[in-house]
């Protein structure tokens, strides 16, 4: 009986506080990471949201591609107008 | 059932108790944290989406600038050859000879001639637009100089200490008559001729 009084108080005295102590580190870890997680989701969203302008790249494109075009045109037709450098 | 039975039966329910307790509330907050993480993939998806042919449209825009620059600066060495091209550009762009001419490599090594500091800014920026072009219009360093469609005035004020060498106000004309708020005595002999001194 004597025993059975010995493993009754080594559990209440140190069973159950250990399982309480490790489970409530386990919720505190998860509840630290919650936070976080919604803080990635609205910088993901604003990142998505910064890159809507990356469509106006191809107008770029385009008109990068017509004033090099219209460079090269007006080159070719200095290159006739203008004479050339003397040789040194 | 004995006392010690009674007391490990409580204690074991108390166990059990608390397991429920932090294992469901660890659920719940995985559960949330599984939540956020869809928003995050939805939003990193997004993002992949969108940034997925800017590499593409990058590369295509640099090899068009690229081809630009490089006939530009073959068009400029060719009409005003290496040394006075090199003195043009530096002279528009303090230092930038020192970094020479892409498509060629031995144009760093070349002295730049000093045409920055014999020609004006404005005839270097003629140079680069050409003759006819308004002067400074798209300049970012400030308003434009010359109103090209309006008077000549604007080119005046450029330079007003050269060029605006007349007064303001001239001084008024004198006020004659009778009511002339300066009266002045009336000379000996008036109307009749000047006297004239005898000639040495």
């Amino acid at each position: 009986m004597t025993l059975w009084w010995i493993g009754d108080i080594v559990l209440l005295v140190v069973i159950v506080p250990i399982v309480v102590y490790l489970l409530n580190g386990v919720l505190s870890a998860a509840r630290s990471i919650v936070p976080s997680v919604r803080q990635i989701a609205d910088v993901a969203a604003a990142g998505s949201k910064d890159l809507d302008a990356t469509a106006l790249l191809l107008t770029t494109q385009d008109q990068v591609r017509q004033t090099v075009a219209v460079v090269a045109s007006y080159g070719g037709s200095l290159d006739v107008i203008i004479d050339d450098a003397e040789e040194a | 059932m004995p006392a010690a039975g009674a007391v490990l039966l409580v204690t074991v329910v108390l166990i059990v108790l608390a397991l429920v307790f932090f294992l469901v509330s660890t659920i719940l907050q995985l559960r949330a944290i599984t939540a956020g993480l869809d928003d995050v993939i939805a939003g990193v998806g997004e993002i992949l989406e969108k940034s997925a042919p800017v590499n593409a449209v990058v590369d295509d825009i640099n090899a068009n600038l690229d081809a630009g620059v490089d006939l530009l600066e073959g068009l400029l060495v060719k009409k005003a050859g290496m040394d006075d091209a090199l003195g043009l550009v530096d002279g528009l762009y303090p230092g930038a000879a020192a970094a020479g001419f892409r498509q060629f490599p031995d144009s760093a090594s070349i002295t730049p001639p000093r045409i920055g500091e014999v020609y004006t800014k404005g005839t270097l920026t003629l140079a680069r637009l050409g003759r006819e072009a308004p002067i400074a219009m798209a300049n970012p360093a400030g308003p434009v100089l010359r109103n090209v469609e309006g008077g000549s005035l604007a080119a005046r004020l450029l330079y007003p200490d050269g060029r605006q060498e007349r007064p303001e106000n001239l001084p008024r004309s004198p006020v004659i008559g009778t009511d002339a708020p300066t009266q002045y005595e009336q000379r000996e002999g008036g109307g009749q001729p000047r006297k004239r001194l005898p000639a040495r």
